[in-house]
């Protein structure tokens, strides 16, 4: 990589070119910026291999539809850990899903004044909280009030996780939607929520579905904010005012503990919790390609 | 809908101080200078996981900034259509990957890796720094440091990226019309695009300040201040999610609420900061502002 060819009506002035020394802090600089995207990928390569290695071992059927076995039994699985993510992740979806949505419809269409520019600024600062401390709030909030940690309390700290990717993606993708949309629906005398209803968001439900399931991967890998919400469990349960196991955070206890059976566990775990995060991008990138053709 | 967005945000900021109140009426502003943490005397003080926090995000940024400035110019102006596209989806995949999977990463390959190769070799060579001094635990505060670099970068290539794609063509095409080599052409860029990479950084380290769950596995918690980077540490994030379920004692409930609440306040004050800046540099492209 050196400079490029100087046009060819100035190249006889420019004869000499630039300097050695300053050829070779070009040549400097270039090779550093290949070397720093070269050193990025490094670590993802590196995840990727550790984790196929010490967790596809452990990947079995048994892994799915087991309960985890007492110390020092072996084997055993985390299927109350993969069902209670799917829970909680469920409850999270119900309830951010209609706020954000709705949030996000208000900024795209009524948005543009000091009430708009307020939620804006709140959705962004709201994207800025660590997640343990939303962990923090909602169990001030829910789980001593309530008497108990438990999975609706889970379910709502993901909830606030989730909900401000989706009211920015929401508000992005509905202001896509060509005016003439909304011009045509108004001239044909439909009331404006009627427009926003019928025709806005079925033109842009394709990009509100990204949005939900981009913040449904991010919400299914939070361990953070269930450690004093959902807490966790070595049973098996599905009711929604009890604690609740979820996939993260047992990665979390068993990765600290003192058993390399147990170890071993939390990388398979974390394989599969890779999957479904895996899966759940795939999925996105497959509707974003059909509203793309639409 | 839109009003509930605001006001569940007031409500996390109302907890957090309502909850806090008990130990900042105890203790007032030596919370934020004592290292006390003595949870039978029922005396706290926040210093070890203030200069923890400061500490494992200042290493990370080090790290991260140059490695992540670096990728976003070859995405921009160097890197084949092609190329570019794949490294692009390395790093929105470094994005995706959950924090705990950074973290047992971190604790299970990283630390052996770090205890058996790295730091002796740091010790033996560079122990007349206090930086380097100790023992090669393989846990620490570098551990941490470089687990939260890897975690930061895609914020800092994504931001910087769109930052430099939206400058003018021109600022390039003038500098080489002059007879720039190319690096100083891109030079003249990144002067230009300096306030929105500024952002960039910012909004990383505000990701790197709240980050728990990783850092709470890689640390090796203990509550002492130590000049070297080998040692053992705390951060905010994790002494809350280590102590928090066996916080028994209302003050030492309310000590743990009180460092949330510091964490809520530095983390909403560098990404307002980040914010402005990037929005500036940018003229306003929220997908932009919004993309960390």
């Amino acid at each position: 990589m050196t400079s490029p060819a100087p046009p060819r009506a100035l190249a006889p002035r420019l004869a000499h070119g630039p300097s050695a020394r300053r050829r070779a802090a070009d040549l400097g600089a270039t090779l550093s910026c290949h070397l720093a995207a070269a050193v990025v990928i490094v670590p993802l390569a590196l995840i990727a291999w550790h984790l196929l290695r010490m967790g596809l071992g452990g990947l079995s059927l048994e892994f799915f539809v087991r309960l985890p076995k007492p110390v020092g039994e072996l084997g055993g699985g985390m299927a109350n850990a993969i069902v209670g993510t799917g829970l909680l992740v469920g409850i999270a979806t119900l309830v951010a899903v209609p706020v954000g949505v709705g949030a996000g419809l208000f900024l795209a269409e009524y948005g543009d004044g000091r009430l708009g520019t307020l939620v804006r600024a709140t959705a962004d600062i709201m994207s800025g909280v660590p997640s343990i401390v939303v962990g923090v709030a909602v169990y001030g909030l829910v789980v001593v009030p309530m008497g108990r940690f438990s999975a609706l309390a889970g379910g709502l700290a993901l909830a606030i996780i989730m909900l401000p990717t989706i009211v920015r993606s929401t508000e992005e993708v509905v202001r896509l939607v060509p005016r003439s949309y909304r011009e045509a629906a108004l001239a044909l005398g439909a009331p404006r929520w009627r427009v926003i209803h019928d025709v806005v968001l079925p033109a842009a439900s394709g990009g509100v579905i990204t949005a939900v399931l981009l913040a449904l991967a991010r919400a299914a890998g939070e361990t953070a904010p269930l450690l004093f919400t959902a807490l966790g469990s070595r049973f098996w349960s599905v009711a929604i005012d009890r604690p609740i196991a979820s996939l993260p955070v047992y990665i979390f206890d068993y990765a600290r503990a003192p058993y390399d059976d147990w170890n071993r566990q939390a990388w398979t775990g974390a394989l599969v919790l890779l999957m479904l995060v895996t899966v759940v991008s795939a999925m996105v990138r497959l509707t974003t390609r059909g509203v793309a053709r639409r | 809908m839109a009003l509930a967005v605001f006001v569940v945000v007031a409500l996390i900021a109302w907890e957090m101080a309502r909850g806090a109140m008990p130990s900042i009426q105890a203790f007032g502003w030596r919370f934020l200078v004592s290292t006390d943490w003595d949870p039978v005397a029922e005396k706290f003080g926040a210093l070890p996981y203030l200069f923890g926090t400061a500490v494992s995000s200042t290493l990370a940024l080090l790290l991260a900034v140059p490695l992540g400035l670096g990728t976003a110019v070859y995405l921009v102006e160097l890197a084949p259509a092609s190329v570019g596209a794949a490294v692009g989806f390395v790093v929105e995949l470094l994005a995706a990957i959950p924090s705990i999977v950074y973290g047992l990463w971190g604790l299970f390959v990283l630390a052996p890796f770090l205890r058996a190769a790295v730091e002796p070799w740091l010790i033996a060579h560079l122990g007349f720094l206090p930086l380097f001094r100790g023992y090669p635990f393989g846990i620490g505060m570098l551990n941490a440091g470089i687990v939260l670099a890897v975690m930061v970068v895609p914020t800092i290539v994504s931001i910087s990226r769109e930052v430099l794609a939206s400058m003018p063509r021109s600022l390039r095409e003038a500098a080489l019309a002059l007879g720039a080599t190319r690096a100083e052409a891109i030079a003249v860029t990144l002067d230009a695009a300096r306030p929105g990479i500024l952002g960039a950084v910012i909004l990383a380290l505000g990701r790197a300040l709240g980050e728990t769950m990783a850092v709470t596995m890689v640390i090796g918690n203990t509550n002492r201040i130590s000049a070297s980077l080998l040692a053992p540490g705390a951060t905010m994030a994790s002494i809350i999610a280590n102590e928090f379920t066996e916080a028994t004692g209302k003050l030492y409930l309310s000590a743990l609420i009180e460092i949330a609440f510091v964490l809520l306040a530095a983390t909403l004050i560098v990404n307002a900061g980040a914010r402005l800046l990037v929005t500036r540099t940018t003229g306003g492209r929220r997908d932009v502002a919004g993309a960390a």
